[in-house]
């Protein structure tokens, strides 16, 4: 999902996991994944950034940390942070297995071959790989429907904009954040047509610096509220300087805006972990896909700040509700293209296809979507 | 014009890191010494800073802690490549890597702290006239010393005599040796004046352009500034505009996206290290020009003959 460079981190996130091995093989040894009855459930976490991101790898350890305060002593934990995607990620995935871990959970786009590879050699073991499209009898691939949350902030926005101008910081052109800034301005448009979206790619999932920049740019160019697809608190805190209002990304960002975040974007694990754990404690768990939205409890909106009015809170309410239900589908027919074309007939809604490859802006985007 | 005024504010802001960061750089270029260590000992100065203001509450002792850290670094670049006569390349990379892993441990606790930005100077009236007061009296107070050091490091540089021993020791460390002046210890001193700008070009993201600290929030600018020294042919009031050159490209490609252009950003992040390259091979076919800027004895190891 990200890239970054973990150099030094890598290697001591290395150690420990050959550390954690040497310990726990000699426990476990021989076999791996047979567990007896009373032994606790041993499950593993591979991570992609640190858990002090704020952001990301964070809310994936807040998801563990529910697992272990759900089942306490039935299960057993443990997690491997900062681990680059590549060679090493196999490394770790397969320490983990080796050393009796019964299902592993392997939280970043770039894990998804080494999983694979892995759970090949280890068929007892399950393995849960997020955001992937791999799947094998012993993998499951999971993912959040993160746009659903930014159509309700789209109307909010719409509600709440004076100028009529929206910032949108975004990192890279790739679907999952062309599918968000579509859903987004879906949602604008249908309480405010008026409004317009102003893009900024800064080619980077966390870049305080840049991200401040864009944001600076954004407000310079007439935004009042500023949407972030990127990691970094640092456009929340322009809008506290300024004065304005911003929506947060991936947790909640209210400690950097207090008065600025009118709401987040959160990404909660915590309940599609439980379920797993405990799919594997009843015997029950299956390779299965699952793309989570609003109604799952993945995503979620964070409380409404001070900015927000009474109405303008019930009515955004009301519309997680409805996409919830399923009586509002975001992406439903007809829907065209900024350049007029028909993407998406009439009576129809997207296909999980068409929703995986989108890389068109929906039309009353007036901007170009720089080609990946 | 409306939209001029803000981009140049945005501009003076996104360039304040990298004059700092560069013209630290300068001077220890200047002496005879390589250090590309420079984003380590950027983020060694973002995380003390940022650690320290949050602890004490003083912004002062958060500048001096960055600083302190900065020269720490620089010193330990200097025992290894001075003292020991180490490779400065090997040991200047090595430093970088170092710093990013030691500043990431020592903020793991800071991840996610707001702290209040420093605050804009009011100057009363002076802010208030229009376009003039925007741009030149309502920044923040690193903004104007970054530009105070570039001016003080000019006229150290070429109107003091300890500028001109910095210069010959750069330029010929035998010759300078010869003459009876302590290499060693003059490179030590403009190393650690390089950990310390570098060291504010980090407090200055963490304290005041983002205050908060996030690992690796320096995100490439000391590769950047290690690249405007070159770009600036070592010659300070060059850093200052190749640094405002640098921030106006990337503010500029950011308002022609937000007014709807696609520009590739990808190719604006390339940008400053293509310029610098054309400067490379520009200023190569002038032979002298390169020979009167280009301190001589750059990245050479100094033995010094009995």
């Amino acid at each position: 999902m990200k890239t970054k460079t973990w150099t030094l981190t890598r290697r001591a996130a290395l150690s420990l996991a050959a550390g954690a091995m040497a310990l726990s093989a000699a426990a476990t040894m021989p076999g791996g994944a047979a567990v007896a009855q009373d032994d606790p459930l041993k499950v593993g976490f591979v991570y992609v950034g640190p858990v002090g991101d704020h952001g990301w790898t964070y809310q994936h350890d807040k998801g563990r940390q529910a697992v272990v305060e759900k089942f306490g002593d039935a299960v057993k934990t443990t997690y491997v942070e900062s681990v680059p995607e590549g060679a090493d990620a196999e490394r770790v995935i397969n320490q983990l297995a080796q050393s009796g871990h019964d299902l592993i959970f392997t939280t970043s786009f770039g894990f998804m071959n080494p999983t694979v590879k892995v759970a090949k050699r280890y068929p007892d073991v399950m393995f849960e790989h997020a955001t992937g499209y791999k799947r094998a009898d012993n993998v499951s691939t999971y993912a959040g429907r993160f746009y659903e949350g930014r159509y309700p902030i789209g109307v909010m926005a719409g509600r709440l904009t004076e100028s009529d101008t929206i910032g949108y910081i975004a990192p890279f052109p790739i679907p999952e954040v062309v599918r968000g800034i579509n859903a987004f301005t879906k949602g604008l448009h249908s309480v405010n047509p008026d409004a317009s979206v102003k893009i900024i790619y800064v080619n980077s999932w966390y870049d305080p610096g840049k991200e401040r920049e864009a944001a600076e740019t954004l407000v310079a160019q007439g935004a009042d509220i500023l949407v972030q697809h990127t990691d970094s608190a640092a456009p929340m805190q322009l809008a506290e300087e300024k004065g304005l209002i911003a929506f947060g990304q991936a947790s909640d960002m209210s400690q950097f805006g207090p008065n600025a975040q009118a709401t987040a974007i959160v990404d909660d694990w915590s309940d599609y972990y439980i379920d797993r754990v405990q799919a594997v404690m009843d015997g029950t768990w299956e390779s299965q896909d699952t793309w989570g939205g609003l109604n799952s409890g993945m995503v979620q909106l964070s409380d409404f700040g001070p900015k927000v009015p009474e109405d303008v809170a019930k009515e955004a309410t009301q519309i997680v509700k409805d996409i919830e239900s399923g009586d509002l589908v975001i992406f439903e027919g007809p829907i065209k293209d900024n350049a007029g074309e028909v993407r998406i007939a009439e009576g129809e809604a997207a296909s999980e296809e068409d929703l995986l490859s989108m890389d068109w802006y929906i039309e009353g985007i007036d901007a170009q979507l720089p080609k990946n | 014009m409306e939209s001029f005024v803000p981009f140049i504010v945005i501009m003076l802001g996104a360039a304040t890191p990298l004059i700092f960061a560069a013209i630290g750089e300068l001077v220890t270029e200047k002496s005879g010494v390589l250090n590309l260590g420079v984003e380590g000992m950027m983020l060694m100065g973002a995380v003390s800073a940022f650690a320290v203001s949050i602890t004490t509450g003083s912004t002062t002792l958060g500048l001096l802690a960055a600083i302190g850290a900065g020269v720490l670094m620089a010193l330990l670049f200097g025992l290894l490549t001075l003292t020991l006569l180490a490779n400065q390349v090997a040991c200047g990379l090595a430093l970088t890597i170092f710093g990013i892993g030691l500043s990431s441990f020592i903020g793991k606790d800071y991840v996610g702290k707001p702290l209040d930005a420093l605050p804009s100077m009011d100057l009363g009236w002076l802010s208030d006239i229009p376009v003039l007061g925007p741009v030149l009296f309502s920044q923040d107070l690193m903004v104007y010393a970054a530009i105070a050091v570039v001016a003080a490091v000019a006229w150290f540089l070429y109107h003091t005599r300890a500028g001109l021993v910095l210069r010959a020791v750069g330029e010929s460390h035998h010759a300078a040796h010869a003459i009876g002046y302590p290499v060693i210890r003059i490179r030590y001193m403009a190393v650690a004046f390089g950990g310390a700008m570098a060291g504010l070009g980090g407090a200055y993201l963490s304290l005041a352009y983002t205050p908060m600290w996030v690992e690796h929030m320096t995100a490439g600018r000391g590769w950047i500034a290690l690249a405007l020294v070159v770009f600036a042919t070592w010659r300070p009031f060059r850093v200052l505009l190749g640094a405002w050159l640098f921030g106006g490209v990337t503010i500029l490609q950011l308002h022609a996206q937000g007014a709807g252009i696609a520009v590739p950003s990808q190719l604006m992040s390339m940008l400053p290290y293509i310029a610098t390259i054309v400067v490379l091979v520009l200023i190569s076919r002038d032979a002298t020009r390169i020979r009167m800027n280009a301190p001589a004895s750059i990245g050479k190891v100094f033995h010094p003959e009995r």
